[in-house]
């Protein structure tokens, strides 16, 4: 399977633009650590299952997103610097159809 | 008032998760004593504040084992090594004595005296997860509280509590009965939490005991010299409420806090140890073990940190030991003698002809 490019803008504003593989079961989250965007610590706190909302990411492009669970509907009712364009990166799977996305970290809280 | 009294163990632990619950039984083997200070009440890091009721499907020998059960577990395992806990504290400060011993001492005062320190720290100590509110630090302990640690402290007073999880729910329902007055505000209407804790703030809603507020944020404080009164911006208006207590509850996020000023090689949030020898850190005699410590590969798993826990405690052993004659043991050969005089052993299997 190929991979994907997306880009991610990291929390000083710099954007990155990085290959993530769509055949090892990794989230966005997982890419941000893959490609150390993001402080060791600072992101991927609770490890991936939508209980501490240090991997919000806003999405800047319109590129279809699976829909949102209730546990990350819930984790995002209760975090900081919310947008409606808000997403837990560790509920979004890295697939084929991620191609061209674009988001932005949301800041550390 | 009066100093308290020293603690003393062979090697203190900073942090209460798997690996530092697993250090003490493998330093018991070596008959070495343990201490663990952890910030939170209880002990399990991680995994009985996070995630208790999840499974873990990576611990060598379980299947499937549930992340509360493995910390039940561990606590069984170590139980005839008697450690000892300071709890609900935070490791502040640490001295090293002339004869390499340590003094470490919390943030409530409680002093410990170890022979070596292992930091288990996980990702650090839970702080509350404080909202995005102007002036939020000048109503520290001047009407905002993260946590409930004295419910008395709020008998009789109105209180306002944000959040929408369990933390939120329950203490909205205990505190209904100690309060004058229970708000809870969230942002949604829906809260997350267990179903009982649901139906009960339902309930307490109906009998008007808490008053609730839905979909709201607490936007502002106000108040001379303690809190007086929120802004809360309600469904699309503004309002004000009169109170004497904010207790906002968003969860708490892991810091690495005071231990970041001991000196010790920091790289990318974690410590950085000789994982080539026995993960003692850049200060000889504090050694990092777990998730907070790093080395070429590292990886952050619990039974990685098993592992360095073992070979923690042998160098310890070594250590304050030196050049006496020791060969590992198995606990099967062996048995396993406690501090409290209890023995495990293998049963004897007899030697008798058949006939």
């Amino acid at each position: 399977m190929a991979d994907v490019t997306i880009k991610i803008t990291d929390r000083d504003g710099v954007m990155h633009e990085v290959q993530a593989p769509t055949d090892m079961s990794m989230n966005i989250m997982e890419v941000v650590r893959a490609y150390e965007l993001a402080p060791e610590g600072t992101i991927g706190v609770c490890g991936g299952m939508a209980m501490c909302a240090s991997c919000q990411c806003y999405v800047l492009n319109d590129v279809e997103l699976p829909e949102m669970g209730p546990d990350e509907d819930a984790m995002l009712a209760e975090a900081f610097y919310v947008k409606p364009n808000s997403r837990l990166g560790c509920q979004i799977p890295v697939t084929e159809d991620l191609e061209g996305l674009e988001i932005e970290l949301a800041p550390e809280s | 008032m009066p100093s308290k009294k020293m603690i003393s163990t062979d090697i203190l632990i900073i942090g209460a998760g798997p690996t530092g619950l697993f250090a003490v039984f493998e330093a018991g083997l070596l008959k070495l004593k343990c201490h663990i200070i952890d910030a939170l009440p209880q002990p399990g890091g991680q995994l009985a504040e996070l995630y208790p009721k999840k499974p873990i499907f990576d611990i060598p020998g379980f299947p499937s084992v549930l992340a509360g059960d493995l910390v039940t577990n561990l606590m069984e395992q170590i139980k005839q090594f008697q450690p000892g806990f300071t709890l609900n504290e935070k490791a502040e400060t640490i001295e090293k004595q002339e004869d390499g011993t340590f003094i470490v001492t919390t943030n409530k005062g409680t002093k410990h005296h170890a022979k070596a320190v292992a930091i288990a720290g996980g990702l650090g100590s839970f702080e509350p997860r404080k909202p995005i509110i102007e002036d939020l630090e000048f109503y520290e302990d001047k009407g905002v509280e993260y946590f409930v640690k004295d419910p008395e402290l709020f008998r009789d007073k109105r209180i306002v509590i944000a959040g929408g999880g369990d933390s939120a729910l329950d203490w909205s329902i205990f505190l209904s009965d100690v309060a004058k007055e229970v708000t809870l505000v969230h942002r949604r209407n829906e809260f997350r939490g267990a179903l009982d804790s649901v139906e009960k703030v339902q309930e307490l809603k109906k009998q008007g005991k808490i008053n609730l507020i839905t979909p709201a944020e607490v936007t502002g404080i106000r108040g001379a010299e303690h809190v007086e009164e929120l802004d809360i911006d309600h469904d699309g208006g503004h309002r004000t409420i009169k109170t004497d207590y904010f207790i906002p509850l968003f969860g708490l996020s892991p810091k690495l806090g005071a231990i970041a000023n001991w000196g010790l090689e920091i790289e990318k949030n974690a410590i950085k140890v000789n994982n080539a020898l026995d993960y003692q850190t850049n200060i000889e005699g504090i050694y990092a073990i777990g998730d907070i410590n790093t080395y070429p590969g590292k990886l952050k798993l619990i039974l990685c940190g098993f592992h360095e826990a073992t070979l923690m405690c042998q160098s310890v052993y070594n250590k304050l030991n030196p050049g006496k004659k020791f060969v590992l043991k198995y606990t099967t050969v062996s048995g396993v003698d406690g501090f409290d005089g209890t023995r495990k052993e293998a049963e004897k299997q007899v030697v008798k002809a058949i006939e």
